[in-house]
């Protein structure tokens, strides 16, 4: 289909751009950026902030750049006196309902609003400051809600209710008492939130941060009578560069093993090792159910903690179906709390362990159930962002830049191409697969096809038809909560139907994107953001040895030693957990 | 009722109508319910029934004649359609007894006909009214009451004609005024000597006096409200006797949309709700969207506060909206729509929910309407107390069920609109007028108005205005005419300041200009709009400020909150006003108030924020000088003005 | 709808379940209809009680965000019980150019109370609204559903005395 194409002009530049591109698009192909502060490229423009109002010669009105498509013969002004003085109005009317105190603020230094205060050169009070005595939400433990810097935007609501599907927020009341509240305006931990920080993930301002424990972990690594060590995830080495100016995607790995270990850290541990743990327990799962019947198909994942809480509050006819593995965090905690005790003779009860985790939900899953205390402690002690992480990195005194490569500690340190594509969407069910081939075939999947290409990719629901074995596998592949509905009721209807099931194996993550697009990752996330940190992740594994978990020399050892084999009744007691109906609301 | 399966079924139906020659009509509309209109018709009623008088007695809507609820119309064969105001129970005891009864007419309480006669037809005048429209002090009435029936004692006229004081003559400021009855000749600036001249010239030789003769014509014209106070309101086949339905008749009979929207944009009608886009392009627009449903909508959401002009064509002529809806639907390929109305209004929910099921059941809606092929059905659904609604994305949003925050623009609701249908959104006015434009064909219609403004417009024409009323007059008759010689002139005879129309989103039009002409661009030049139709009147003792703080408030209060301009911005200048209304405001502010507007008319979202600066922008336009007055004045002014304001609306009415 | 059957607040989800199904089952087919049925219960109850809207979102299968959301937004749907007497004061232009300011300034002292608010012991609730369309008659004001045309902050007393002694309000 040939796309019509609109000549219009921008700032006396002439543009040729396909039918349907917004003023802003448009104006960006002239290198012209105009200022907006509502939109975001995940985002359905909705044209809440007014600051990307443009002038069209002939007409009175000032459109909006972010909706508006541009037509033919369109004669566009993005930037003159008028716009500036108009924009600055409304800049200063947004700035006198929020809060003027930056210097104590979670987001000073990394704020939308800041930013364009700055470009502005506002330099003075417009307007009386106006703001509201409402109190913060700290209920939650894994987001905090502070709701007087909060500026309407719309972008949380937005996230909440249409990209998660979760609508734990929502705005009430209407004009200038309009405000953004937790639905049916009670405490966030008693509404549905997920806890997944894809509403911080996307707030311009400090309104929604996450939790900040790093001052906790501060007080371990200078405790004495605290053995600390750290566990890294995937998702963190590819996106915490960002906060120190490197590109998205961009592997540091070992600089993170020794600034960690700078920081004080005793033992540098990485989730990617469990990751393989996981997939090893989780791959034996899978062949059991799917060659052996012992169990419903189709099996889900269940190591992101903001879908396992939203299947126990939404979806609770699947609780059989979810795997019962726990997620690479917790079994890395257990396992540093057991067997990395015992064979280092380090009394558990000193071990406190610190996960590195680009998400806001993992804080929530360190006591979502007795099981997260399987080592007969609490198995992770606490979890800290990439953000919260890079904070204390540069509240540390270490030039990370500058920093040598280091080394993570062999054991629960080492890991395969399998472990470390976690963090992208599909990364879990192609090391599943993987392994699971293996388990089937006796073999590892032949060069050409071990990487998985249909389960890749930024698609909402990514579906494929594998072959193992002469057995023909449905998997399919949801990111983003509000593609999960989709796949889970077209398992519904064919069970109901009696009809053979779509799917045998399903991945689920709440955020789009797969980890690497988690709630606690540095700022400024969009497709591009994703696409190059999965970029990275995808390298890491093409570039490692040994590209599946079973074949982790650590990971034998750990069977061999400790486990005996995975869902032996040891692996049950420490790596499994179970499920259970939970209530949306709580008040 | 019968279900009509074709145009001629209707026709001959029509044909076979016979309207009552002898009834009495009460005006049970809102305004009028409150103010009795209810108990009025129960003694009428019962009055006739026991003195089995052959009349019949009936409800029907709002004559817009809101100053004299309630109002009661009286028609008698051979005799003239009397209206009579200020209806209390005594007087609706003696509207039976002496009217009907003895043929007396009811001193005090006539309303007189403002279609007057400029010459007589065969038959003897059998009444009088005689009323003093002079403004200052004294009323004459009663002296100039007792001349002329002297002179008629006195005379050979044979029987005597009753002389009467009329409640209101509709002629204002031009002294004696007489009008003759059933003719409906009237003759202002009578004198004494003229009595005489009138009892041998006109009474008894049927001849008009020119010099006395009041000439112009009342400049009302009714097209929208033709019906109101004519039909009953619940009764479909009295509305199809008085010609309902004549419309859908000729066009399902042989029109196509085509032709249909050709006569549309012949006719000129632009949307009354305000706005003022071509209805004939809406819905041209409309029906060019390929889609496998399209709507339309009427906007019932008449939220201006002091306007009543859908209100009462919703409770007077429902009949006269649902048709015109119809053919919208029609025209735009439409085979569901909906009225929108506001849940302030249960009595015109009620109507039209009536008019819906009648409708429905004389097949004039659902399937294969009078056996066209053409099908279409209507639903009501109400709004929730949200002004922002009546804007069109809005509107949209709330019968989704969502918040009721207007969406960006474009794609307009043509193109994608509920639902993502292409949906056309009218509102009632502009529909009532459908179908008299199909009727008599869109060139008469265009004959009325000015070139760019076709047709007519009703107003409610409230506030410091002696008769508050609704007021239907071709687009190109003066403010003045209409304050003045329609509705009475300033309260009180205080001098007029200013008049605002458009309500929150418009402005004032000082008395300078109350010469011009009404059309969308002119009310836009000055600084206003034409809005939906409410038109205050304001006196030398109403605060340009107050009124200004007034219609922000409103606004402030009904801002849906999603964009910051109108959000912040109108709620920061209402700060401000407020400061410079407590006598805190320093000339800054002024600055900060025309920066504040600025950016709230080019950056807000959508109209209610785009146009919520005009009662500021204009006021401070025409009326700097009481800003500036509160901004030196201080707070003793201030105080002083409170005061002021506070015993003049004790007083006022 | 009588004080009399006002059930406030309801605290037992069994009967909010049977309450609902009530509602929802007239509109349940028919698109739009989320206004509508709240409309019916606000008629019903005088207010929106958090039980019923919690059973609605689950019947409709709507978010609980989306019926507060909704709730509000607009000014006919409330969260709190009513009064046992309502006072509406039309504030409409008409009705403020000849004084309802001052009407309602009177009522907000003799009830002790701001527009939009409660008496402490439920008796009276005081709001306004735009415009009711009674222009001919201002200042308008509506108590216990009754209109009032004309009215003087003179009248008030008498006219909080006459609701009180015509004891349960309509």
């Amino acid at each position: 289909m040939i796309q019509r194409m609109i000549k219009a002009t921008i700032n006396g530049f002439a543009v040729s751009v396909p039918a349907g591109t917004t003023i802003y698009e448009a104006a960006l192909g002239v290198h012209t950026k105009v200022p907006t502060l509502c939109k975001h490229d995940d985002l359905d423009p909705t044209g809440a902030c007014g600051m990307c109002v443009v002038k069209v010669a002939g007409s009175g009105k000032m459109p909006r750049a972010c909706t508006t498509p541009i037509e033919d013969g369109m004669d566009i002004i993005t930037h003159d006196g008028e716009l500036n003085e108009i924009r600055r109005t409304v800049l200063e009317l947004i700035l006198s309902t929020h809060p003027n105190e930056c210097q104590t603020c979670g987001r000073n230094g990394d704020c939308e609003l800041q930013t364009l205060a700055g470009e502005f050169g506002i330099r003075e009070e417009g307007f009386k400051r106006m703001i509201k005595d409402i109190p913060s939400d700290h209920s939650n433990g894994s987001i905090v809600i502070d709701f007087v810097k909060c500026i309407k935007c719309g972008r949380c609501v937005q996230v909440c209710q249409e990209m998660q599907d979760v609508s734990a927020l929502s705005f009430l009341q209407r004009g200038i008492d309009t405000r953004m509240a937790p639905a049916g305006d009670i405490l966030l931990a008693d509404s549905p939130c997920i806890k997944c920080g894809q509403c911080a993930a996307h707030c311009p301002t400090g309104a929604i941060v996450e939790n900040d424990e790093t001052s906790t972990v501060w007080a371990a690594l200078r405790d004495p009578e605290k053995y600390c060590t750290v566990q890294i995830a995937p998702s963190v080495r590819v996106a915490l560069g960002e906060e120190f100016g490197y590109e998205p995607g961009t592997n540091l790995t070992k600089k993170i093993y020794q600034v960690a270990r700078r920081l004080g850290f005793k033992a540098v541990f990485d989730t990617n090792f469990s990751a393989d743990l996981t997939i090893m327990e989780e791959a034996t799962e899978f062949v059991q159910r799917f060659v052996h019947g012992k169990g419903p198909l189709p099996l889900i994942t269940s190591c992101c903690p903001a879908w396992t809480d939203y299947m126990e509050k939404y979806h609770h006819d699947f609780l059989d179906n979810f795997s019962t593995a726990k997620s690479p965090q917790q079994m890395l905690g257990v396992m540093a709390k057991t067997y990395y005790c015992e064979q280092m003779g380090i009394d558990p009860a000193t071990h406190y362990q610190v996960s590195i985790m680009p998400c806001t939900a993992k804080k929530y899953e360190l006591e979502r159930t007795d099981e997260m205390f399987a080592s007969g402690h609490q198995d992770v002690d606490v979890v800290l962002t990439t953000r919260e992480f890079a904070r204390m990195i540069k509240q540390s005194g270490i030039d990370f830049i500058n920093l040598p490569d280091g080394e993570s500690d062999s054991i629960l340190g080492d890991y395969s191409g399998a472990g470390t594509i976690f963090g992208a969407t599909g990364g879990v069910m192609e090391a599943a697969v993987r392994t699971a081939y293996y388990f089937v075939t006796g073999e590892n999947m032949p060069d050409e096809a071990i990487n998985i290409q249909p389960v890749r990719g930024l698609k909402g629901v990514k579906e494929a038809e594998l072959e193992i074995a002469g057995n023909k596998i449905r998997v399919a592949v949801a990111h983003g909560m509000a593609n999960v509905g989709k796949v889970l009721n077209r398992v519904r209807k064919a069970r109901e139907a009696g009809e053979e099931l779509p799917y045998h194996f399903i991945e689920v993550m709440a955020c789009p994107g797969g980890c690497i697009g988690g709630g606690g990752q540095p700022y400024g996330i969009n497709d591009e953001v994703r696409r190059k940190r999965i970029t990275g992740l995808y390298e890491d594994d093409r570039d490692r040895l040994l590209r599946c978990s079973h074949d982790n020399p650590e990971i034998q050892r750990v069977y061999a030693e400790f486990l005996g084999a995975p869902l032996s009744e040891r692996a049950h007691k420490l790596l499994h957990v179970t499920y259970k109906a939970r209530q949306v609301y709580l008040k | 009722m019968k279900k009509f399966t074709s145009c001629s079924d209707l026709a001959k139906y029509r044909t076979e109508q016979k309207l009552a020659v002898s009834e009495v009509r009460v005006g049970l509309d809102t305004g009028g319910l409150a103010a009795g209109a209810g108990e009025i018709l129960g003694i009428i009623k019962e009055g006739v029934a026991e003195a089995d008088l052959p009349v019949v007695v009936r409800r029907t809507g709002s004559l817009g004649l809101a100053y004299a609820d309630p109002v009661v119309v009286v028609k008698q064969e051979g005799g003239p359609e009397l209206m009579y105001g200020e209806v209390d129970s005594g007087v609706a005891q003696r509207i039976v007894s002496d009217h009907l009864g003895k043929g007396e007419l009811i001193q005090d309480h006539v309303i007189a006909t403002r279609n007057r006669a400029t010459e007589f037809d065969d038959r003897p005048t059998t009444a009088i009214l005689i009323k003093d429209t002079g403004v200052n002090g004294g009323d004459r009435s009663k002296f100039f009451q007792a001349s002329f029936e002297q002179e008629v004692e006195i005379s050979t006229l044979d029987p005597k004609v009753p002389i009467l004081r009329a409640l209101d003559m509709g002629i204002y400021d031009e002294g004696l005024c007489v009008q003759l009855l059933p003719s409906g000749v009237t003759y202002s600036n009578v004198l004494s000597p003229d009595i005489r001249r009138i009892i041998s010239e006109s009474l008894q030789n049927g001849r008009v006096i020119d010099e006395l003769l009041v000439k112009d014509p009342d400049p009302q014209v009714r097209i929208v409200l033709r019906r109101c106070g004519q039909v009953d309101p619940e009764n479909l086949g009295d509305v199809l006797a008085h010609g309902g339905y004549a419309a859908l008749e000729s066009v399902l009979s042989g029109m196509s949309p085509d032709d249909v929207i050709e006569e549309m944009k012949t006719a000129g009608l632009r949307g009354r709700g305000g706005a003022g886009f071509p209805t004939w392009r809406k819905w041209k627009l409309t029906r060019e969207v390929e889609a496998d449903q399209r709507y339309v909508i009427c906007n019932a959401d008449e939220g201006d506060p002091g306007a009543f002009m859908d209100r009462s064509v919703l409770e007077g002529d429902p009949h006269a909206v649902l048709e015109g809806l119809i053919l919208a639907a029609y025209s735009i390929g439409a085979s569901k729509g909906y009225f929108y109305i506001r849940a302030e209004y249960p009595l015109a929910v009620a109507r039209i929910r009536r008019a819906i099921q009648e409708a429905r059941v004389a097949g004039l809606l659902g399937d294969n309407i009078l056996g066209s092929g053409f099908s279409f059905d209507a639903k009501v659904r109400l709004g929730a107390g949200a002004f922002v609604c009546g804007e069109e994305t809005a509107l949209i949003a709330s019968i989704e069920g969502k918040r009721g925050s207007p969406s960006p623009r474009p794609p307009y609701p043509s193109v994608r609109g509920l639902w993502g249908k292409p949906t056309s959104i009218n509102n009632v006015e502009t529909l009532a007028a459908v179908s008299p434009i199909i009727e008599n064909g869109g060139e008469w219609y265009a004959g009325y108005g000015t070139e760019q403004s076709r047709g007519t417009k009703v107003f409610a024409v409230t506030g410091k205005v002696k008769n508050a009323q609704l007021v239907e007059i071709p687009m190109g008759v003066s403010i003045r005419t209409i304050v003045y010689d329609i509705c009475g002139g300033v309260l009180d005879d205080e001098d007029i300041k200013a008049v605002q129309t458009g309500g929150p989103s418009g402005g004032v039009i000082p008395e300078k200009h109350l010469d011009t002409e009404i059309s969308y661009e002119s009310l836009s030049e000055l600084g206003s709009i034409m809005g939906s139709g409410g038109m205050l009147v304001m006196d030398e003792y109403d605060s340009m400020v107050d009124v200004a703080r007034f219609y922000l408030k409103f606004s402030v209060e009904e801002s849906c909150g999603k964009c910051a301009p109108c959000r912040v911005g109108g709620y920061q200048m209402q700060q401000l006003l407020d400061k410079i209304f407590r006598g805190r405001g320093k000339v800054e502010d002024l600055g900060s108030l025309r920066k504040i507007c600025r950016a709230m008319q080019t950056a807000s979202l959508c109209g209610l924020g785009q146009t919520a600066p005009n009662p500021v922008l204009s006021t401070l336009r025409y009326f700097e000088d009481e800003y500036q007055a509160f901004i030196e004045g201080g707070s003793a002014y201030a105080r002083k003005m409170r005061k002021q304001l506070a015993e003049a609306g004790e007083q006022a009415g | 709808m009588t004080t009399a059957s006002l059930q406030y607040p309801i605290t037992d989800p069994e009967t909010a379940t049977i309450e609902v199904s009530k509602y929802v089952d007239k509109w349940r087919d028919q698109e739009g209809n989320l206004i509508m049925i709240l409309h019916d219960i606000q008629d019903e109850y005088g207010y929106v009680p958090r039980e019923i809207s919690m059973e609605l979102a689950r019947d409709l299968e709507v978010s609980l965000a989306r019926i507060y959301e909704v709730i509000t937004f607009y000014n006919y749907f409330k969260l709190v019980p009513p009064g046992k007497h309502n006072v509406t004061v039309c504030t409409g232009t008409a009705c403020y150019l000849k004084g309802s300011a001052n009407v309602l300034s009177e009522m907000e002292t003799q009830l002790g109370i701001r527009e939009g608010e409660t008496t402490e012991d439920r008796e009276f609730r005081l709001e306004t609204v735009r415009c009711i369309g009674c222009c001919g008659m201002s200042p308008a004001l509506t108590a216990d559903g009754k209109t009032h045309g004309r009215v003087r902050s003179s009248d008030v007393t008498e006219i909080l005395a006459g609701l009180k002694k015509e004891g349960n309000g309509k």
